[in-house]
């Protein structure tokens, strides 16, 4: 019980000093939120008054700490403000922008965990092999790789080259909302989570050879082979079984490397995403909407490693009997 | 003793020199009388060799390594051969307990995996292993463990952390629940995880992993270090039990008191490979022991009052990282592998 409650504390001390370092970064930020949403000719065009008037329509005439202070005092109420830039509640953008996010994100996730995982055992098991050989370059030469770099190159080659995938945005260009169907939504996903997930494997590829390598070589490996077990008879029996904690492990700390590079991926396939949101809120000056978007994905990261953590604890006997579960 | 000098390679892919040699194990009389040295080792009165032959017998087995030179730079790339068992020859009767005594970090535990065919790929193996009168090859020596040479390791590290006790032992639940009988053990033990286990269950545990296959060698590689004495002295006991039954034992340990309490015959391990194998009632007395390292153990244990320093020099003491740990004063052994160069 007491677990679940530090837990708990852990969780909004960790949203509120987000929500201040997003503030302070917002304070420090060069950017005039009205000089850059008005435009630069319409801004020099304006009277004084009108500036004056836009200024407190923004907010941008009160110190970041007032700012702060209004905006803690409304988000306590459940109001988390207006979004300059869409001109339109910060939770109903947050709402939309998070499903899209979500949608990306778990087939980002599901993609390069199983790909991952499956290429990271067979280097493992076949250390040494050109099997082994391939997918460590693979992995070294995409670990390397900027994401943006890759996302314009899959632009390139599937939307404009082959044609076989639509050229960004989550839904088709001119179709009302009302007559989006679920393969439309699915065929503009699928490019900018593969673009995540092919940067994703050659992380998890390679820490779980690393892991499946330190497997094979343990004593209870060894044991299995000494009791006349063949070396993959030894590997599907006792190998698997120990790789799958440290692999849940990784997959949910690779949460927040995949949120980090779908901010990267939305960008260049023009994604509406939670990503994309948070580009146009910190340019825009967009305080509020940038304080939302961090907080949900504060929210995601610090989700994806309490899932990992009380999956482990349900899972490795270890834990499990040694007491609580949180 | 002179049979099969030659040395057959073992690796996997050339096994084309082992029809050079004999399939079958050289016959010998059933009986010795007791004290009887031939092939390599006095023999205890309690050996007889069933079906004219030793249960195992390793011949001029020797294994190495290939590294690379640490002492050569990074760049060379030089490698080198470091042998850790050289030329090792040891039999073991049926229904009896051999005792390899040798100390820590010798090679003992490469000794276990060359006798199951567990070989490193780096490895070199050459030698002649018989089985029940019949050679052995790799594929030969894959088929024998898990089911007629069982090992037993030293801890609970060897088990499977994330799976329960009784799923790891095997076998049916009447036969395995027919063994925890004997070894008074819980049924609920199949239910527990390695972890769970105290370390008394554990050694009874480790052992019937070995005992569920119903082997006839059983290889124990230190099977005593973490317990405590009366712990100790019961895992020897069931070692015992299973030798009288008719089974044999390979038992490779650092404790030479531990190892005479309970074995037939003692083979000297040292420097890679078995000085001298020996019935255990030679050690009644130093005059029955060939070689000096052997006798120069005798005079290092405790109940003979480490009478050691008029037959040692100290100031020829070789460094302290030779000789250790055989569970007695280390510079006694120290002082007699000085001797024995020294002669």
């Amino acid at each position: 019980m007491s677990a679940i409650l530090r837990n708990l504390i852990k969780f909004v001390v960790l949203l509120w000093a987000v929500s201040v370092v997003v503030f302070l970064l917002v304070g420090m930020s060069p950017i005039d939120p009205v000089q850059a949403n008005v435009g630069q000719a319409a801004y020099i065009n304006m009277s004084a008054e009108k500036r004056a008037q836009l200024a407190s329509y923004w907010g941008t005439d009160l110190s970041i700490f007032e700012r702060y202070v209004n905006w803690f005092a409304a988000l306590i109420q459940g109001d988390w403000g207006m979004s300059l830039r869409y001109n339109a509640p910060v939770a109903q953008v947050l709402a939309t922008r998070s499903l899209n996010t979500l949608a990306l994100m778990l087939v980002a996730w599901l993609l390069s965990g199983v790909i991952g995982v499956v290429l990271g055992v067979v280097a493992g098991l076949k250390r040494g092999s050109w099997a082994d050989k391939a997918v460590r370059g693979y992995c070294f030469v995409l670990a390397s790789t900027p994401t943006f770099w890759l996302g314009l190159l899959m632009l390139m080659v599937f939307s404009v080259w082959l044609g076989w995938a639509p050229l960004g945005f989550s839904v088709p260009i001119g179709k009302s909302a009302a007559d989006v169907t679920l393969l439309d939504a699915i065929s503009h996903v699928i490019l900018p989570a593969l673009t995540l997930s092919i940067v994703g494997v050659a992380n998890i590829a390679l820490h779980t050879r690393e892991k499946t390598i330190d497997i094979m070589e343990s004593d209870y490996i060894r044991f299995a082979q000494a009791r006349g077990m063949s070396r993959m008879q030894a590997a599907r029996a006792h190998g698997l079984r120990n790789l799958v904690l440290p692999a849940i492990t990784l997959q949910f700390a690779s949460l927040s490397e995949i949120f980090g590079g779908s901010v990267l991926v939305e960008q260049v396939f023009s994604y509406p995403g939670l990503g994309q949101a948070a580009v146009t809120a910190g340019i825009g000056g967009d305080v509020a909407l940038l304080a939302g978007v961090a907080l949900v994905s504060a929210v995601f990261v610090f989700g994806g490693n309490l899932i990992a953590n009380v999956l482990y604890r349900v899972i490795d006997p270890r834990i499990k009997r040694g007491g609580d579960a949180l | 003793m002179t049979e099969n000098k030659k040395k057959v390679p073992m690796g996997a892919e050339d096994n084309v020199a082992a029809d050079l040699i004999a399939p079958v194990a050289p016959d010998h009389s059933a009986m010795h009388s007791h004290g009887e040295f031939h092939h390599h080792h006095h023999h205890a009165c309690s050996n007889h060799h069933e079906g004219g032959h030793h249960l195992l017998q390793v011949e001029h087995l020797s294994v190495s390594f290939t590294l690379y030179d640490e002492e050569k730079g990074y760049w060379s790339g030089e490698k080198t051969q470091l042998d850790v068992i050289d030329d090792l020859s040891i039999s073991v009767h049926t229904g009896e307990i051999v005792a390899i005594v040798g100390a820590s970090g010798s090679g003992k535990t490469l000794l276990a995996d060359a006798i199951m065919g567990l070989y490193a790929p780096n490895s070199q193996v050459k030698g002649t292993i018989y089985y029940d009168g019949v050679q052995q090859d790799v594929q030969g020596l894959a088929q024998l463990r898990g089911r007629e040479i069982a090992f037993v390791p030293q801890s609970v590290a060897s088990l499977d952390p994330l799976m329960r006790i009784g799923k790891q032992i095997g076998g049916s639940a009447v036969e395995r629940h027919a063994l925890y009988e004997r070894y008074g053990l819980d049924t609920s033990v199949d239910k527990l995880y390695p972890f769970e286990l105290s370390g008394g269950m554990a050694r009874r545990v480790l052992l019937l992993t070995a005992l569920i296959n119903k082997p006839k060698l059983i290889i124990a590689d230190e099977p005593t270090p973490g317990l405590d004495l009366e712990l100790a002295v019961k895992a020897m006991d069931d070692f015992r039990a299973f030798a009288n039954a008719g089974g044999s034992v390979l038992l490779i340990t650092h404790d030479i008191q531990l190892a005479l309490r309970v074995a037939d015959r003692i083979a000297v391990f040292k420097d890679g490979t078995v000085i001298e194998e020996t019935s255990v009632a030679s050690f009644a007395d130093p005059a029955l022991l060939e070689h000096p390292f052997t006798r120069a153990l005798w005079h290092a244990l405790p109940e003979h009052d480490f009478a050691v320093l008029d037959y040692v020099e100290e100031d020829s003491l070789p460094s302290a990282a030779e000789g250790h740990s055989f569970g007695v004063a280390e510079k006694h052994l120290s002082g007699a592998t000085a001797t024995k160069e020294g002669e």
